[in-house]
């Protein structure tokens, strides 16, 4: 069984949800980073999503915007955001999934991603613009299957299309919250309950993780009585933002795991 | 699914004076495309996220399925022959020709069409569907300000909401379309990220969408984004070239041996150049070479890019070796822009296009030659075509004919042109 799989069959057993967490890797530099992420995970993180920078956040609203830029301004890259999970790897078993744009990916060469990810023992793969009518470019080029391609589902899929997506869907489905941005304020629990409950019935068992706007405990509560995991990315990057030069950042985003995490207890 | 069941929305004659528009819609070197996916080749298609791919999917149906109907084409050709000012003339341009001294110049003038640019062919397309698709809420992104303006002008005519995404940068520069988009009613949004300029418009265009995409159309103004877009404006841009091959065996009795258009996205360029794709021309695009190709500071996306994916579609990107997109420089703010449209790469790796790239002072050359020769003030868009026109001509006889496309009018420019005469001693 893989991790990401492992880590929702525990969450069953205990009767948590799972909490996943977005950073952007290298914001505001890869040294910082490495300890944010060490933190994060030794805090009680379920699923770590890194966030691979890039130039252009189209889904993405001014917070990871700038977090983005950050991390490109330190030097980040695919490169070495693969660096950073080859080196937590030796720390820690939490799944990890990378949080990409598409042409990062495809600079650095599809076939060759596959390997590298593997390699650092990488779980699985997020890309935010590569919907499934061209994923295949990308999957068809890749030597195994032994990562999980995430797929997206929005509240204006509709229903058929649910049900096609949740057909290649691997790992679990990150359900977006809202029509908006990354960080967007209007969450709206009935829009939320209403479309989970539509995608449970196609989703083929596979777990379903609601992102977008989710920054506190109550939010994180009322998701995870819906879902089966609350991704957090904008609330965490915000943190990071507000503290650039403290010396306890690490020790803040533990914390800030922690009140979240407790909240995904049922 | 043949090349010509894509193509039949842009099939359409005009009223008058393109009785000879073309209706071959297929080139015998040249697959068919796009595809059923929205394939140029290996280029194009629709890289977004989730929440936009049921809209897109909705958009192609809906222009299939709208922009068939007689009714539609019949409102299209009013408003462009009443409203917009269609047909455009062709333009012999006689001193220009002698003063180079070698191939005899034709000018297509879409600087004449209302709004001062071709930007109103598309936008009068689009918020048309927009109108048939039920939608009142209209955005669209702007470099040189020539689309935005040309939004807000049918916004205005059709009454709708709409708002218009522009770098911080270009409203600097072009700061008499941001007053006429006002003007006309539109809220221009200035996008302060990135580089300030087009390309940080269209990611922020792109970004309030996925916010409103249940009620919002969104006018693409190139032959850029996501499929439909590349294929639907090409489509809305396409009467440029079918009144021009109409005109050209009309006024002269036979085609244009070359054509040359300026290529940002590359609109002007792909509706000038797809009625004669199969026609014995020759075809040049010319991209903006900014300070030299060599200094970095360019536009040349063809020339000089590399293939990745940017806002929606993949193509030519100017990126470095991890996939960050490069800032483009240009004078001219309408071709300053890191990406170009998917046919337009798949028309040079077919080899039917030849693409080139004309720098800022060959540009501001070649303005100031027409404005003293024809009295004619191209846009500095235009007339880096017109700088690689001129480059043409000199090696080809004169019963050579050229038609170039004057896609905008310079008024725009007119702060820009003459800060940089007096700056940089380019006065003749």
């Amino acid at each position: 069984m893989n991790r990401i799989a492992r880590v929702f069959d525990e969450m069953r057993r205990k009767g948590e949800k799972a909490l996943v967490g977005f950073v952007t890797a290298g914001d505001p530099t890869v040294e910082v980073s490495m300890d944010i992420v060490k933190a994060m995970c030794e805090a009680g993180l379920d699923i770590l999503e890194l966030g691979v920078p890039f130039s252009d956040p189209t889904a993405d609203g001014p917070v990871i915007q700038r977090s983005s830029g950050r991390a490109l301004k330190a030097g980040a890259s695919l490169t070495t955001v693969l660096e950073m999970a080859r080196e937590l790897r030796h720390t820690t078993q939490i799944p990890i999934v990378l949080f990409s744009y598409y042409n990062p990916i495809l600079a650095y060469g599809v076939d060759r991603f596959y390997t590298a990810a593997r390699e650092a023992d990488v779980d699985g793969l997020l890309v935010v613009d590569l919907p499934p009518e061209e994923s295949a470019e990308m999957t068809s080029a890749w030597t195994g299957n032994e990562l999980a391609l995430i797929r997206l589902v929005a509240p204006t899929t509709p229903p058929e299309r649910m049900a096609s997506i949740a057909e290649k869907a691997s790992g679990f489905l990150y359900l977006v919250s809202m029509t908006g941005v990354t960080g967007s304020a209007g969450l709206n629990l009935d829009e939320v309950s209403g479309v989970v409950g539509s995608l449970r019935t196609r989703a083929r068992g596979i777990p379903i993780c609601v992102g977008f706007g989710i920054s506190t405990p109550d939010q994180v509560r009322a998701v995870g009585s819906l879902a089966d995991g609350a991704v957090v990315g904008s609330a965490f990057e915000r943190l990071i933002e507000e503290h650039l030069h403290d010396p306890a950042l690490a020790l803040r985003m533990g914390e800030a795991v922690r009140s979240l995490k407790a909240a995904t207890l049922i | 699914m043949t090349h010509s069941q894509h193509a039949s929305p842009g099939t359409r004659q005009m009223s008058a004076g393109t009785q000879h528009a073309s209706l071959v819609t297929h080139h015998s070197s040249l697959p068919p495309y796009p595809d059923l996916m929205g394939h140029f080749g290996p280029y194009g298609g629709r890289y977004v996220a989730e929440t936009l791919m049921p809209a897109l999917l909705d958009l192609e149906e809906a222009y299939q399925r709208i922009g068939k109907q007689e009714l539609f084409e019949q409102e299209l050709q009013e408003l462009l022959q009443h409203y917009a000012g269609r047909p455009t003339p062709l333009f012999h341009a006689r001193r220009l020709s002698a003063k180079v001294g070698g191939a005899s110049l034709y000018l297509k003038r879409e600087d004449l069409a209302h709004t001062g640019a071709h930007k109103i062919n598309n936008t009068l397309g689009q918020a048309l569907l927009a109108r048939w698709m039920g939608k009142q809420k209209i955005i669209a992104e702007t470099g040189a300000g020539q689309h935005g303006v040309a939004t807000a002008t049918v916004a205005a005519l059709f009454g709708m909401e709409c708002r218009v995404f522009m770098g911080t940068e270009d409203i600097q520069r072009q700061a008499a379309n941001v007053q006429r988009m006002q003007l006309l009613g539109a809220e221009v949004v200035p996008v302060a990220s990135g580089t300030g300029t087009l390309k940080d418009a269209m990611s922020e265009a792109i970004r309030y969408w996925v916010g409103a995409v249940r009620d919002t159309f969104y006018v693409i103004g190139s032959v850029a984004g996501p499929h439909p877009y590349p294929m639907m404006v090409r489509n809305f841009q396409r009467i440029i070239g079918d009144e021009a091959r109409g005109q050209m065996l009309d006024d002269v009795g036979r085609l244009p041996d070359m054509l040359v258009a300026c290529v940002g996205g590359g609109s002007n360029a792909m509706g000038l150049f797809y009625p004669f794709l199969e026609d014995d021309v020759e075809i040049v695009g010319v991209e903006a070479a900014g300070l030299g190709v060599a200094t970095g500071k360019h536009a040349a996306t063809l020339g000089a890019g590399s293939i990745g994916v940017l806002h929606g579609s993949k193509s030519y990107v100017l990126q470095d070796g991890d996939g960050q997109i490069q800032e483009a420089h240009s004078i001219s703010a309408g071709l300053d822009y890191p990406g170009v449209g998917p046919e337009h790469a798949h028309l040079k790796d077919c080899g039917r296009v030849r693409y080139e790239a004309i720098d800022d002072h060959q540009a501001l050359a070649a303005f100031q030659e027409l404005c003293a020769l024809e009295g004619i003030i191209p846009a500095l868009e235009s007339s880096h075509a017109v700088a690689q026109a001129l480059l043409e001509a000199s090696q080809r006889p004169s019963s050579y004919i050229i038609l170039i496309s004057l896609s905008g009018r310079g008024d725009k420019d007119l702060g820009i042109v003459s800060a940089h005469l007096t700056g940089t001693g380019l006065k003749s």
